[in-house]
């Protein structure tokens, strides 16, 4: 089962450089989130400060009676096991093979004889489909298993929360909906908090329960996915379509002539909303909704062709 | 001059002291990283026993040739050995044993945590609950601390020899008179404090190194500026010990004979 981070008033500059102030969500436990949000938004700040690595200037993060914003080092250290990271490069341990990276956390925290070692190591490496690879150097493999190993990791130690840093960057479309599955498969089955930070819109549409936008230092927007990829909001609208035309420009914001000059264009239609990604096993997920449930409850009319089954998956596209 | 180019450097040092300061404290928190202290005292020792010998053999020579030439023009050609003994057991050992453990053991460890810092292996390590400064950087400040103690032997031992080999063979010195006067002026103390003064700069080397190469950034580059910087004070900072603790040796122990 997993735990609930409450993030309140978040705020993080580095020098005099405002990176993002006073985000306020709360990832639900057991569910998947993803945050979105251009490039040098700071997502990656966001995810370090949730586990300790960056002091926030204010603000507090709840998890299970701590905050993390403000606890000594020690606690830090205690709190920390409740959570798997998994880094953008997979920040596996250079000098050491796959094997001896995957069973480092259980031969530093845990008593365990090594034949039970084994046995977890070779659990997790499957589930990230590794076998065979158990021996070889981080530096002889591919960015992508790097990532797989990464992820075997960070599940050693049957963490509550997992943040997980762009597990698509680098990946091709392929790996990456393998990947996306492995995620969902996951959850269904450790029940952990999930976050995931990524630029990929289909990723961004299909896997998540909740959807936050970080734009402009500060969230946008953070809820239920239908409620994000319903809206008529441009800047929510612009990034979850990938579309030029809205407040986003190519520099980290658009200039009032351009945005005076785009005011009167209206908004392309939104696509319609795809259903959401299933555990591979047909089981449902843990805290899964009926489509179209969000837009129902809150009266609104999601675009139309929403939620069929073998939709076209093109980001941007019209509808 | 603004404030801040007055505050950055004592900001700098306050940290660098305070990097210190944690890993003090993280010395004594069990379990000790045997293996990696081994493995990095071998490593250290790799990379430096080989040119500390051919440094000392060359930094003897020159103490031979400048105190030999000065003594004969004294008219004490017996005391040539005496005196080369006390250059290098005093300065030369300790000096040397710097310029290697800083330039070739610090330059080691500043791009090894560079490298892992860049590749946030660090920061992973931090949110598997380890603390890097227990894990990584202890067992290097002994590891270098203890091979800076024997480096400080190997340049002595070699440096003598190499003073004798200049003396005897080149200057026309007597083998005998070079042996004899050997402990005239040096004395046992003398051996004492170089091995202090290795003790020290080891680890002040190591520690330099280590918070200069965690606190790299900016990607590839920035470990190299790591390895630049973690070099250069630590021989600023060493030259500096090394003439503090000289002073102070010389006000506690009394020269022979004096």
């Amino acid at each position: 089962m997993g735990v609930e981070v409450r993030v309140e008033g978040l705020t993080k500059s580095f020098g005099r450089q405002l990176i993002w102030g006073d985000v306020t969500l709360t990832l639900p436990a057991g569910e998947i989130s993803v945050m979105l949000g251009p490039s040098g938004t700071g997502k990656s700040v966001f995810l370090k400060t949730l586990i300790g690595l960056l002091k926030p200037d204010r603000g507090h993060i709840h998890i299970e009676g701590h905050d993390i914003a403000t606890c000594r080092e020690h606690e830090l250290y205690q709190v920390r096991r409740l959570f798997g990271v998994l880094f953008q490069d997979g920040a596996m341990f250079g000098s050491m093979n796959l094997y001896d990276n995957v069973a480092f956390p259980l031969r530093e925290h845990t008593k365990r004889s090594e034949s039970e070692i084994r046995r977890i190591v070779m659990e997790k490496m499957e589930m990230v489909g590794l076998i065979g690879a158990e021996r070889k150097l981080p530096g002889e493999i591919s960015g992508g298993m790097r990532k797989r190993a990464g992820l075997a990791r960070a599940l050693v130690l049957d963490p509550e929360i997992l943040l997980i840093d762009e597990p698509d960057s680098g990946l091709d479309p392929v790996r990456t909906a393998y990947i996306n599955q492995l995620f969902v498969d996951l959850n269904a089955q450790i029940e952990a908090t999930f976050l995931i930070v990524t630029h990929d819109i289909n990723t961004a549409r299909t896997l998540p329960d909740n959807i936050g936008l970080l734009y402009h230092r500060h969230l946008a927007m953070f809820g239920p996915r239908e409620m994000l990829l319903s809206s008529q909001e441009p800047v929510v609208a612009q990034f979850l379509n990938a579309q030029r035309v809205g407040p986003i420009g190519m520099s980290e914001e658009k200039d009032a002539d351009e945005l005076a000059a785009e005011s009167s264009v209206n908004m392309p239609p939104l696509p319609p909303i795809p259903p959401q990604l299933l555990p591979s096993d047909g089981r449902p997920r843990r805290t899964q909704q009926p489509a179209g449930d969000w837009c129902r409850r809150n009266g609104v009319t999601p675009p139309s062709g929403s939620f069929a089954d073998n939709m076209v998956m093109t980001p941007g596209a019209p509808a | 001059m603004s404030v801040n180019t007055v505050t950055k450097p004592l900001a700098t040092t306050g940290r660098l002291f305070a990097f210190g300061l944690d890993v003090f404290f993280a010395l004594f928190r069990r379990p000790f990283q045997v293996r990696e202290f081994v493995q990095q005292a071998w490593f250290i020792a790799s990379v430096t026993i080989v040119p500390t010998a051919l440094v000392a053999i060359p930094f003897g020579a020159v103490i031979a040739l400048q105190v030999g030439g000065l003594i004969s023009q004294f008219g004490a050609q017996s005391f040539v050995g005496s005196a080369a003994v006390l250059a290098v057991i005093r300065e030369a050992g300790p000096i040397a044993t710097a310029l290697l453990i800083a330039g070739a053991g610090g330059s080691a460890i500043a791009a090894d945590l560079g490298a892992r810092k860049i590749r946030e292996e660090l920061d992973a390590m931090q949110v598997l609950g380890i603390d890097p400064i227990q894990r990584l950087v202890v067992p290097r400040v002994l590891a270098a601390m203890v091979v800076a103690v024997f480096l400080n032997g190997l340049v002595s031992v070699v440096g003598v020899m190499g003073g004798y080999f200049f003396n005897v063979v080149l200057q026309d010195g007597t083998p005998g008179a070079y042996l004899a006067s050997f402990t005239a002026l040096a004395q046992l103390p003398d051996l004492w404090q170089g091995m202090a003064k290795a003790l020290v700069f080891g680890m002040i080397a190591a520690i330099v190194a280590s918070y200069k190469g965690m606190n790299a950034g900016g990607g590839p580059k920035g470990v190299g500026d790591a390895v630049n910087e973690s070099v250069v004070i630590t021989f600023l900072l060493l030259f500096v010990v090394n003439f503090v603790m000289s002073a102070i040796y010389f006000q506690l122990v009394p020269p022979k004979g004096a």
